[in-house]
């Protein structure tokens, strides 16, 4: 395809190609992704908007820092292959961080088109370009196997197969070293299989990646909870050289309001394993069952609200209420999650904070007791704080709650492993560039480290680790 | 992995099946318990280990058959494999020397408490085990209790062998009998946990429950197993299994456990007439 030399204004001129997604009546009926992708067609007039900025902040606004012009580039001129490999340079899983990265804030923030424009959302849409050349690339069937350079004798343990943990993975593989990673549950992929639905992240993409790692000679064990069958310690003792731990946030955090134990009250981790992980849209085909209600209330502004919140909706609910303290504007969430949310028929409770869960006398929950809420002075985090207005208080129907809140470090490993400092919140400490933490031969990263985050800091902070990791095993100096 | 070595039932409902774990039976202690799956669409349902050892490498589980799950376990054959298991889970039994310690196992709590009573012995306990069922055919391991305990009193509801009794019979007779209890450890249905607690608290005895609620995960990340414990809601998989059984909320902890009924009467029936599932 010869690539048409546009002028920058030209270039301008082109409004974002639109994503093709299902219509949003038929969705909630199925758990099929989305957003569909781009066809060829689209993906190069896209890849034309890209004006190929010398000094390309986009690279700087990625926590990867992928040559985003240069895969573009390779886009336009449909050179495929050279694109992905461009990608994976820096970045493992581009087919999950096309559909999951909150780029609005990352490349596409800093993003010059979008910036002359003075919308966020007209900046070149990267990545749906890159979910284009991970898509591609898994059409053509099985992934090369990068060069793996020669053993070298020592022993790497990952903990944890979410991003991170499958990140260190690839890294120190490719450097000679022999890996193992250990996973608590019984299927690889940590977040991405049990926390992100199927209709936003489709399970086939994390199970290849998985595969690929397999492929280059990575050694695989679920079913083994480290914390219990093995502490770090002996570990070591087994014989390996560096451990990495990427435990996660699997730790849900609940409100504390009275009735939150009644029966059809989740926290956002079980009702999304349940879902995603234990398959329960299946049920009766699968064994693992879910709670489905006419009415269903969501707390929370997140991303793991929204996808609760339209996972209850193809559960088949009639009245999903997203119930959340601040405005839209203090929400948290990637903008597409809420606004396809939104398109779903969610119902935002917006400045709305809920007080206490009221039930039968089966102990099940039957209304959730709110009360309206008016923004004050920022806080901490710098967003306004949220404070009820007395004699505001008000019901909503539900049978199924769920807590979306947020989560904090599962406490697992550090418990087990006094010697691994934690700060107040449970977090393993980790040095910012190295990712060492306070025991020797011992690294840590992603939500562990960061509270909880998103897929792409966690891979950030793996390619750190994976580098410290490195080193470390040529010198065995600390 | 996981292969079937032995199995067996003991009651018509009730069946031992002896599992190769070689990694897990070394590591594991009183108390504890695993996750498991018998098949791919399978649910992930916790079970107590009732018996291990670390040189042949095998763990030992006592399962009354329920539901689904574990109706589809009891049909598995030594030889064939168990889709997935992982453990050990939860905290161990704390074990010291108490002084005397009566265990309480009610129906198939009888199996989760035989290595507490064998640890309790072990640390020199003068150890009372109290094993109660409905009938005769229900008391299950008698031999390997008698084995481990200094005293053994079996509670029958329908007087078929043993006294005819509840177990919190029992434990009114030995406080009747003036034995100075220093502990009481109780396994079994959470409304036979709930009546010792009410009244071990009437004489001050100390008493631990080991709670079996429903479970997902097993490693602290979901809640589905929330208990109210005095003030606080606590995780059975990482805080327990084990806990002050006079700071339970048991009313609670039974609607918890009731919560998918009709979804477990669906699975079952389904199962009943289908028999279609796969196994390794």
């Amino acid at each position: 395809m010869e690539a048409k030399k546009l002028t920058t204004k030209e270039r301008l001129q082109i409004p974002p190609v639109t994503m093709p997604q299902q219509d949003h009546r038929e969705r909630i009926h199925n758990v099929n992704e989305v957003p569909i992708g781009y066809t060829a067609e689209m993906a190069a007039t896209e890849a034309q908007r890209c004006l190929q900025c010398k000094n390309a902040p986009c690279i700087r606004g990625c926590p990867v820092e992928i040559d985003i012009p240069a895969f573009i580039g390779a886009i336009l001129e449909g050179k495929y292959r050279e694109s992905i490999n461009k990608i994976k340079e820096t970045n493992i899983l581009p087919a999950v961080c096309g559909r999951v990265c909150p780029q609005e804030e990352q490349c596409q923030k800093t993003c010059v088109v979008g910036k002359s424009h003075k919308d966020v959302a007209l900046a070149v849409q990267i990545g749906k370009l890159e979910r284009y050349a991970a898509d591609w690339e898994m059409e053509q069937g099985e992934a090369e196997v990068p060069v793996i350079k020669a053993s070298t004798g020592k022993r790497v343990a990952v903990v944890g197969s979410g991003p991170a943990g499958l990140t260190v993975a690839a890294d120190t593989r490719r450097a000679g070293h022999d890996v193992t990673i250990f996973e608590a549950l019984h299927k690889p992929g940590g977040v991405l299989i049990y926390g992100i639905p199927e209709f936003r992240l489709p399970k086939r993409i994390v199970m290849r990646e998985v595969k690929n790692l397999q492929k280059m000679g990575v050694t695989l064990r679920t079913n083994y909870v480290v914390g219990k069958l093995s502490t770090i310690d002996e570990l070591f003792d087994e014989g390996f050289d560096a451990v990495f731990v990427a435990t996660g946030a699997g730790l849900p955090l609940f409100m504390h309001i009275p009735g939150e134990n009644l029966n059809g009250v989740y926290s956002a981790n079980e009702y999304l394993t349940r879902a995603n992980l234990m398959q329960a849209y299946s049920f009766p085909n699968t064994d693992t069952p879910i709670a489905r209600a006419k009415n269903v209330a969501v707390f929370g502004g997140g991303n793991v609200a929204m996808d609760s919140a339209r996972t209850a909706l193809r559960l088949g609910a009639e009245n999903v209420y997203l119930v959340y303290r601040r405005s839209k504007k203090e929400m948290p969430a990637r903008v597409e999650e809420v606004e396809h949310a939104e398109e779903e028929g969610v119902q935002m409770l917006l400045l709305q904070n809920p007080m206490r869960l009221i039930g039968d006398q089966n102990g099940w929950v039957k209304e959730v007791e709110c009360i309206k809420m008016e923004l004050g002075e920022p806080d901490e985090s710098g967003r306004r704080r949220p404070v009820a207005i007395k004699g505001s208080e008000f019901r909503i129907q539900a049978d199924v709650v769920i807590v979306a809140i947020g989560n904090a470090s599962n406490p697992l490993v550090p418990t087990t492993t006094p010697d691994i400092a934690v700060n107040k919140w449970g977090n393993i400490i980790a040095a910012e560039e190295t990712l060492k933490t306070s025991k020797k031969g011992v690294f840590a990263g992603g939500d562990i480290v960061l509270g909880a985050a998103t897929v792409i800091l966690a891979m950030g902070q793996g390619r750190k680790a994976a580098q410290a990791i490195n080193e470390y095993l040529a010198t065995l100096v600390w | 992995m996981n292969k079937i070595l032995e199995k067996e039932f003991i009651t018509p409902l009730v069946f031992r099946m002896r599992v190769e774990a070689p990694e897990i039976a070394k590591k594991r202690k009183a108390g504890q318990f695993i996750i498991l799956r018998t098949c791919d669409a399978g649910e992930r349902i916790p079970l107590t280990i009732a018996d291990a050892n670390a040189e042949e490498g095998w763990i030992e589980l006592v399962v009354q058959v329920v539901g689904k799950t574990t109706k589809q376990l009891s049909t598995l054959e030594p030889g064939q494999e168990i889709c997935d298991l992982a453990g050990p889970l939860g905290k161990p039994t704390h074990i010291e020397l108490f002084g005397t310690v009566v265990i309480v196992g009610g129906g198939i709590g009888i199996a989760p408490s035989h290595p507490i009573a064998q640890a309790m012995k072990k640390a020199g306990n003068q150890v009372i085990s109290i094993l109660g069922g409905r009938t005769k055919d229900l008391i299950i391991m008698e031999d390997k209790m008698r084995k481990t305990s200094d005293r053994v009193i079996i509670t029958t509801d329908d007087g078929s062998y043993g006294m005819k009794g509840l177990v919190t019979d029992a434990i009114q007779k030995l406080v009747n009998e003036g034995v100075k209890i220093d502990l009481v450890v109780a396994i079994g249905p959470p409304v036979m946990m709930k009546f010792v607690s009410l009244l071990t608290k009437k004489y001050d005895i100390a008493t631990l429950v080991s709670l079996n609620t429903i479970m997902v995960d097993g490693t602290g990340m979901c809640g589905a197993c929330r208990v109210t414990v005095g003030d606080a809601t606590k995780f059975v998989c990482v805080d327990g299994p084990e806990f002050d059984g006079h700071k339970v909320d048991f009313d609670e902890m039974m609607k918890r456990l009731r919560a998918y009924e009709s979804d477990e009467k669906t699975s079952r029936e389904m199962h009943e007439s289908k028999h279609d599932c796969q196994y390794k």
